[in-house]
Protein backbone atom coordinates (compact mmCIF):
# COMPACT_ATOMS: atom_id res chain seq x y z
CA UNK A 1 0.00 0.00 0.00
CA UNK A 2 2.66 2.36 0.96
CA UNK A 3 4.68 1.76 -2.23
CA UNK A 4 1.78 2.28 -4.26
CA UNK A 5 1.54 5.62 -2.32
CA UNK A 6 4.84 6.09 -3.50
CA UNK A 7 4.68 5.41 -6.87
CA UNK A 8 1.67 7.47 -7.34
CA UNK A 9 3.32 10.67 -5.94
CA UNK A 10 6.67 9.87 -8.08
CA UNK A 11 4.00 9.95 -11.32
CA UNK A 12 2.31 12.90 -10.44
CA UNK A 13 5.04 15.13 -9.58
CA UNK A 14 6.52 13.53 -13.04
CA UNK A 15 3.32 14.51 -14.55
CA UNK A 16 3.37 18.12 -12.77
CA UNK A 17 7.21 18.78 -14.05
CA UNK A 18 6.37 18.44 -17.39
CA UNK A 19 3.52 20.09 -17.70
CA UNK A 20 5.52 23.08 -16.25
CA UNK A 21 8.10 23.12 -18.45
CA UNK A 22 5.51 22.44 -21.75
CA UNK A 23 3.57 25.45 -20.47
CA UNK A 24 7.18 27.48 -19.73
CA UNK A 25 7.66 26.45 -23.11
CA UNK A 26 4.65 27.38 -24.61
CA UNK A 27 4.83 31.04 -23.45
CA UNK A 28 8.48 31.31 -25.52
CA UNK A 29 7.09 29.95 -28.39
CA UNK A 30 3.44 30.99 -29.19
CA UNK A 31 3.05 34.55 -31.38
CA UNK A 32 1.32 36.37 -29.25
CA UNK A 33 0.25 37.65 -26.22
CA UNK A 34 -3.26 35.86 -25.87
CA UNK A 35 -2.00 32.52 -27.14
CA UNK A 36 1.01 32.94 -24.55
CA UNK A 37 -1.52 33.52 -21.78
CA UNK A 38 -3.11 30.28 -22.71
CA UNK A 39 0.22 28.53 -22.08
CA UNK A 40 0.72 29.77 -19.61
CA UNK A 41 -2.37 28.89 -17.37
CA UNK A 42 -1.33 25.36 -18.30
CA UNK A 43 1.52 25.95 -15.78
CA UNK A 44 -1.22 27.58 -13.28
CA UNK A 45 -3.45 24.17 -13.39
CA UNK A 46 -1.64 21.17 -14.93
CA UNK A 47 1.31 21.65 -13.43
CA UNK A 48 1.02 23.16 -9.93
CA UNK A 49 -2.23 20.60 -9.46
CA UNK A 50 -0.06 17.57 -10.46
CA UNK A 51 2.94 18.84 -8.17
CA UNK A 52 0.90 19.68 -5.20
CA UNK A 53 -1.27 16.31 -5.67
CA UNK A 54 1.91 14.21 -5.55
CA UNK A 55 3.35 16.35 -2.49
CA UNK A 56 0.22 15.93 -0.47
CA UNK A 57 0.49 12.11 -1.20
CA UNK A 58 4.49 12.16 0.21
CA UNK A 59 3.06 13.93 3.01
CA UNK A 60 0.39 12.11 4.31
CA UNK A 61 -2.69 13.44 6.08
CA UNK A 62 -1.90 16.77 8.44
CA UNK A 63 -1.26 20.34 8.42
CA UNK A 64 1.45 20.06 5.63
CA UNK A 65 -1.43 18.83 3.29
CA UNK A 66 -4.07 21.21 4.25
CA UNK A 67 -1.51 23.78 3.94
CA UNK A 68 -0.68 22.05 -0.12
CA UNK A 69 -4.62 22.49 -0.11
CA UNK A 70 -4.75 26.22 0.33
CA UNK A 71 -1.76 26.68 -1.95
CA UNK A 72 -3.51 24.55 -4.70
CA UNK A 73 -7.57 26.89 -3.86
CA UNK A 74 -5.27 29.88 -4.05
CA UNK A 75 -3.93 29.26 -7.56
CA UNK A 76 -7.37 27.75 -8.72
CA UNK A 77 -9.07 31.44 -7.43
CA UNK A 78 -6.16 33.95 -8.48
CA UNK A 79 -4.83 32.10 -12.30
CA UNK A 80 -8.53 33.50 -13.47
CA UNK A 81 -8.26 36.65 -12.34
CA UNK A 82 -4.91 37.26 -13.66
CA UNK A 83 -5.74 36.64 -17.03
CA UNK A 84 -8.96 38.03 -17.20
CA UNK A 85 -7.75 41.62 -16.09
CA UNK A 86 -4.47 40.89 -18.35
CA UNK A 87 -7.10 40.42 -21.49
CA UNK A 88 -9.01 43.27 -20.60
CA UNK A 89 -6.12 45.42 -19.89
CA UNK A 90 -5.01 44.17 -23.61
CA UNK A 91 -8.03 45.10 -25.19
CA UNK A 92 -7.90 48.32 -23.31
CA UNK A 93 -5.00 48.91 -24.91
CA UNK A 94 -5.73 47.76 -28.37
CA UNK A 95 -3.96 44.77 -29.23
CA UNK A 96 -6.76 42.52 -30.85
CA UNK A 97 -6.26 38.65 -31.15
CA UNK A 98 -4.04 37.67 -34.03
CA UNK A 99 -6.15 35.73 -36.54
CA UNK A 100 -5.58 32.68 -38.40
CA UNK A 101 -5.83 34.93 -41.94
CA UNK A 102 -3.67 37.45 -40.14
CA UNK A 103 -0.55 34.89 -40.32
CA UNK A 104 -1.46 33.04 -43.59
CA UNK A 105 1.02 33.67 -46.06
CA UNK A 106 3.91 35.41 -44.15
CA UNK A 107 4.23 32.46 -42.21
CA UNK A 108 5.98 33.45 -38.59
CA UNK A 109 6.80 36.46 -38.69
CA UNK A 110 7.51 37.61 -34.97
CA UNK A 111 8.84 35.93 -32.15
CA UNK B 1 12.24 12.88 -7.79
CA UNK B 2 11.83 16.16 -5.64
CA UNK B 3 15.64 17.02 -7.14
CA UNK B 4 13.93 16.03 -10.91
CA UNK B 5 10.78 18.30 -9.81
CA UNK B 6 12.96 20.98 -8.78
CA UNK B 7 15.50 20.99 -12.08
CA UNK B 8 12.05 20.96 -14.39
CA UNK B 9 11.04 24.18 -12.40
CA UNK B 10 14.57 25.92 -12.79
CA UNK B 11 14.17 24.98 -16.60
CA UNK B 12 11.06 26.70 -16.80
CA UNK B 13 12.27 29.61 -14.95
CA UNK B 14 14.75 30.29 -17.27
CA UNK B 15 12.18 29.90 -19.92
CA UNK B 16 9.97 32.14 -18.89
CA UNK B 17 12.49 34.81 -17.50
CA UNK B 18 13.95 34.88 -21.20
CA UNK B 19 10.22 36.03 -22.04
CA UNK B 20 10.32 38.84 -19.62
CA UNK B 21 13.47 40.10 -21.20
CA UNK B 22 12.17 39.92 -25.17
CA UNK B 23 8.92 40.54 -24.67
CA UNK B 24 7.55 42.81 -27.17
CA UNK B 25 5.05 44.41 -24.82
CA UNK B 26 4.42 45.29 -21.52
CA UNK B 27 2.11 42.64 -21.19
CA UNK B 28 3.87 39.83 -22.00
CA UNK B 29 6.00 40.91 -19.38
CA UNK B 30 3.59 41.09 -16.91
CA UNK B 31 2.41 38.00 -17.96
CA UNK B 32 5.90 36.41 -17.73
CA UNK B 33 6.24 38.27 -14.23
CA UNK B 34 3.06 36.56 -12.72
CA UNK B 35 4.53 33.00 -13.99
CA UNK B 36 7.80 33.10 -12.36
CA UNK B 37 5.69 34.06 -9.21
CA UNK B 38 3.88 31.41 -9.73
CA UNK B 39 7.06 29.20 -10.45
CA UNK B 40 8.71 30.73 -7.34
CA UNK B 41 6.00 29.25 -5.47
CA UNK B 42 6.00 25.80 -6.41
CA UNK B 43 9.78 26.07 -6.34
CA UNK B 44 9.58 26.67 -2.32
CA UNK B 45 7.00 24.13 -1.91
CA UNK B 46 9.66 21.32 -3.90
CA UNK B 47 12.57 23.20 -2.20
CA UNK B 48 10.93 22.69 1.20
CA UNK B 49 9.76 18.76 0.78
CA UNK B 50 13.58 18.52 -0.76
CA UNK B 51 15.11 19.28 2.37
CA UNK B 52 12.60 17.99 4.57
CA UNK B 53 10.86 21.37 5.72
CA UNK B 54 7.77 21.94 4.42
CA UNK B 55 7.62 24.71 6.76
CA UNK B 56 8.33 26.89 3.23
CA UNK B 57 4.85 26.61 2.57
CA UNK B 58 3.42 29.52 4.65
CA UNK B 59 6.33 31.45 2.67
CA UNK B 60 4.48 30.08 -0.63
CA UNK B 61 1.26 30.98 0.28
CA UNK B 62 1.98 34.62 1.61
CA UNK B 63 4.15 34.90 -1.81
CA UNK B 64 1.14 33.58 -3.80
CA UNK B 65 -1.11 36.61 -2.42
CA UNK B 66 1.45 38.97 -3.04
CA UNK B 67 1.45 38.30 -6.30
CA UNK B 68 -1.94 38.28 -7.13
CA UNK B 69 -1.64 41.76 -5.66
CA UNK B 70 1.44 42.52 -7.86
CA UNK B 71 0.32 41.81 -10.79
CA UNK B 72 -2.67 43.65 -9.96
CA UNK B 73 -1.37 46.74 -9.10
CA UNK B 74 0.99 46.75 -12.23
CA UNK B 75 -2.25 46.27 -14.88
CA UNK B 76 -3.97 48.63 -12.91
CA UNK B 77 -1.05 51.33 -13.31
CA UNK B 78 -0.73 50.76 -16.90
CA UNK B 79 -4.41 50.77 -17.83
CA UNK B 80 -5.11 54.04 -16.11
CA UNK B 81 -1.38 55.82 -15.35
CA UNK B 82 -2.87 55.73 -11.66
CA UNK B 83 -3.11 53.40 -8.99
CA UNK B 84 -5.27 55.67 -6.99
CA UNK B 85 -7.48 55.55 -10.20
CA UNK B 86 -11.27 56.61 -9.02
CA UNK B 87 -14.05 54.74 -11.21
CA UNK B 88 -16.98 56.94 -10.57
CA UNK B 89 -14.58 60.06 -12.43
CA UNK B 90 -14.83 57.93 -15.60
CA UNK B 91 -18.54 57.24 -15.57
CA UNK B 92 -18.84 60.68 -15.11
CA UNK B 93 -16.83 62.16 -17.14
Amino acid sequence: MTLAIEYASWVLILLGSFFTVVGALGIVRMPEIFTRMHAASVTDTLGVGFLILGMGLQAGFGLVTLKLVFLMALFLFTAPVVTHALAQACLHEGIKPQLAEDRRGDGRQQS
Amino acid sequence: MFAAAAAAILVALALVITRAIKGPTVFDRVLAGNSVGTLAIMLLAVVGFLTERPEFLDIGLTYGLLNLIGTLAVLKFFRHGDLAHDVDEEARS
